[in-house]
């Protein structure tokens, strides 16, 4: 990454701010894994729903536990699911826009055909179908939200690769005899990174919000392992004895997307020539 | 026109036909036993056989696949298990609040997201655009069913204007009535329309400022018409193709947004059945709901796609 585009990263308004967000979910997923204010495993039902203190910062839920840690803890299982989930769609999805948008003609055709198939089912109908068989869990709603990413990534790599198949000095490549594969690999592969990095920013943002919704819902993760949206499940029925515990998972919930979604936007514009260029 | 629209409706069938067998193959050939699956493993055989045969597990996949799929076509449908009725009369009752509740929801976000989103391209770079533009961003962070919670804490706990969840019904002999029933959905309407309004906001602003850029504006502002008269006589029109497009294909986000809204306020619909469907290991209905979800989806894409053509020829002489 060269110096100018660091500068202009820091001089960018949306980065910087979504940057500090991200880091501020990955900071307090990192600590988790070390500290913690309190045990989030350990029940203590006198101490139950007693609001912000010097002990417990943010109170504790209907079971003793302390909030902060809970929401700390919590952080963790957005991140894993943002990384698996993105992963997955953006392996296989990357790897089947590549294919169609090298061989053309009836392959592509399938492969576009497919994936339009598999927008008829947005991540929580998959993780619907999947819990009715395999019960509830994080790997379930990991594998629906993966799945829903196949065709996301598969769509933008193959109308972007497509103008790169395009251009002169892949024709020379080809006339020179460089196969497809090392061609993707050469040439298609780093001129579509830019964009592959800033959707990912953007399906990360949509994985945390929808592990969040299925979570709410019994469907993802699963107790004692704390989560966000399943928080937010039992905050609502406390809601006239503690309607602060509706608050705090929420509010993690909006910045780390916003985090997400600022640092794809900064990344769009850093990355886009013309812009740079203006600069 | 006609080949385009032959097209597309083959494409309709084709991804009709394909997501029924997903959802069959997910659903039915998955499990493995779906009898088994039902009753669990503590089943005595006896009654795994008599599940068996009701369900039609006796008989090869294929010959399921065709019944299911040929009986949704006439819409008929089987029994659940849970409930014992046909699934095509539970989903008729259920789609009596979902439907209302996502028309309610699509119609606020169209409102919300017209009036911002040219609001802000009419100020553009001014405080209002930039005030715009930063709460869309975070509308659009901001998870539905959370900010349903949000206000349920607002106006049914602390200002006790409404009720906090549930559905009084359609009619006074259900205990509701029209307005009854239409209070009980205003709350879950605005949950839903605010995410999705943040979204289409910022694609109005996007559509609307780039129609404003065109020769043609410069023109008409040129001969003298004010820059409010260009916007509404203009600009407007020619900026709502991609707007409507959008808040189209956004029809398939509030449909799967009403599933979780839904659970939220407690109301029921479609969400609510399927979730109390899954709680009963009731595969049948899970099913027929997942799958007229999906077909709802697959639809309204096609009629967007279509619109879209209808409202920009050009699209026609391409695809053709």
């Amino acid at each position: 990454m060269s110096t100018s585009f660091v500068q202009r990263a820091l001089r960018h308004k949306s980065f910087v701010a979504g940057g500090v967000l991200c880091a501020l979910l990955l900071g307090m997923a990192l600590l988790s894994l070390v500290w913690t204010p309190w045990p989030t495993a350990e029940i203590d039902i006198p101490k139950k729903l007693q609001p912000p203190s010097a002990q417990h910062w943010l109170g504790t839920d209907s079971l003793g536990r302390d909030i902060a840690s809970l929401l700390l803890v919590g952080s963790q299982n957005s991140i894993v699911v943002g990384v698996i989930a993105v992963g997955i769609g953006m392996g296989f999805g990357v790897a089947l826009g590549c294919l169609a948008a090298a061989r053309r003609g009836w392959v592509e055709e399938v492969v576009m055909r497919a994936s339009d198939f598999t927008f008829a089912f947005p991540a929580l109908l998959l993780a619907i179908m999947l819990t009715a068989i395999y019960g509830p869990g994080l790997v379930m709603s990991i594998v629906a939200i993966g799945i829903f990413n196949i065709p996301v990534f598969a769509r933008i790599t193959r109308g972007s690769a497509n103008v790169v198949w395009a251009r002169e000095y892949v024709l020379a490549a080809r006339a020179a005899g460089k196969g497809a594969l090392q061609i993707t690999v050469d040439h298609v592969l780093p001129n579509i990174a830019n964009l592959l990095i800033v959707q990912a920013t953007i399906s990360f943002a949509t994985a945390i919000l929808a592990e969040a919704a299925l979570s709410y819902l019994g469907l993802g993760t699963q107790p004692p392992q704390p989560s966000w949206g399943r928080m937010l499940n039992e905050a609502q029925s406390l809601m006239f004895q503690a309607p602060l515990l509706a608050v705090y998972p929420g509010v993690a919930i909006v910045l780390s997307v916003l985090g997400l979604n600022l640092i794809g936007d900064g990344l769009r514009d850093l990355m886009d020539p013309k812009l740079a260029r203006a600069r | 026109m006609l080949l385009f629209l032959l097209k597309r409706l083959a494409t309709l069938a084709a991804t009709l036909a394909v997501a029924s067998l997903i959802v069959f193959a997910v659903l039915e050939l998955l499990p493995g036993n779906a009898a088994q699956l039902i009753l669990g493993d503590t089943a005595t055989p006896e009654s795994l056989a008599a599940l068996e045969k009701k369900l039609g597990l006796d008989r090869p996949a294929a010959e399921r696949y065709a019944q299911w799929a040929g009986g949704l076509l006439q819409g008929r449908t089987a029994q659940s298990v849970s409930y014992n009725e046909a699934t095509a009369t539970l989903i008729a009752q259920r789609l009596q609040v979902t439907l209302p509740l996502a028309a309610m929801a699509m119609l606020l976000t169209v409102v919300l997201a017209l009036t911002l989103g040219v609001y802000a391209a009419a100020r553009h770079n001014r405080l209002a655009d930039v005030g715009v533009m930063a709460a869309s961003q975070i509308g659009i962070a901001i998870p539905n069913f959370w900010f349903a919670i949000l206000l349920i804490l607002l106006f049914a706990v602390n200002l006790q204007w409404v009720s906090a969840g549930g559905f009084p019904g359609w009619t006074e002999d259900d205990g509701g009535g029209l307005w009854e029933g239409v209070k009980a959905l205003i709350l879950p309407a605005v949950a839903l329309a605010v995410v999705q309004a943040a979204i289409l906001a910022r694609v109005t602003r996007s559509a609307v400022l780039e129609v404003m850029r065109e020769d043609f504006v410069r023109t008409a502002r040129a001969k003298g018409l004010t820059r409010g008269q260009a916007l509404r006589r203009h600009v407007l029109r020619n900026a709502m193709i991609p707007v409507l497009t959008v808040a189209g294909l956004q029809f398939a986000n509030l449909i799967t947004g009403t599933i979780v809204v839904e659970n939220v306020f407690v109301l029921p619909g479609l969400g609510r059945l399927i979730f109390q469907a899954i709680a009963n290991r009731d595969l049948v209905v899970v099913r027929d709901v997942v799958m007229l979800l999906a077909a709802l989806v697959v639809l309204v894409n096609f009629v967007v796609d279509v619109l879209y053509a209808v409202v920009d020829p050009r699209l026609r002489r391409h695809d053709a």
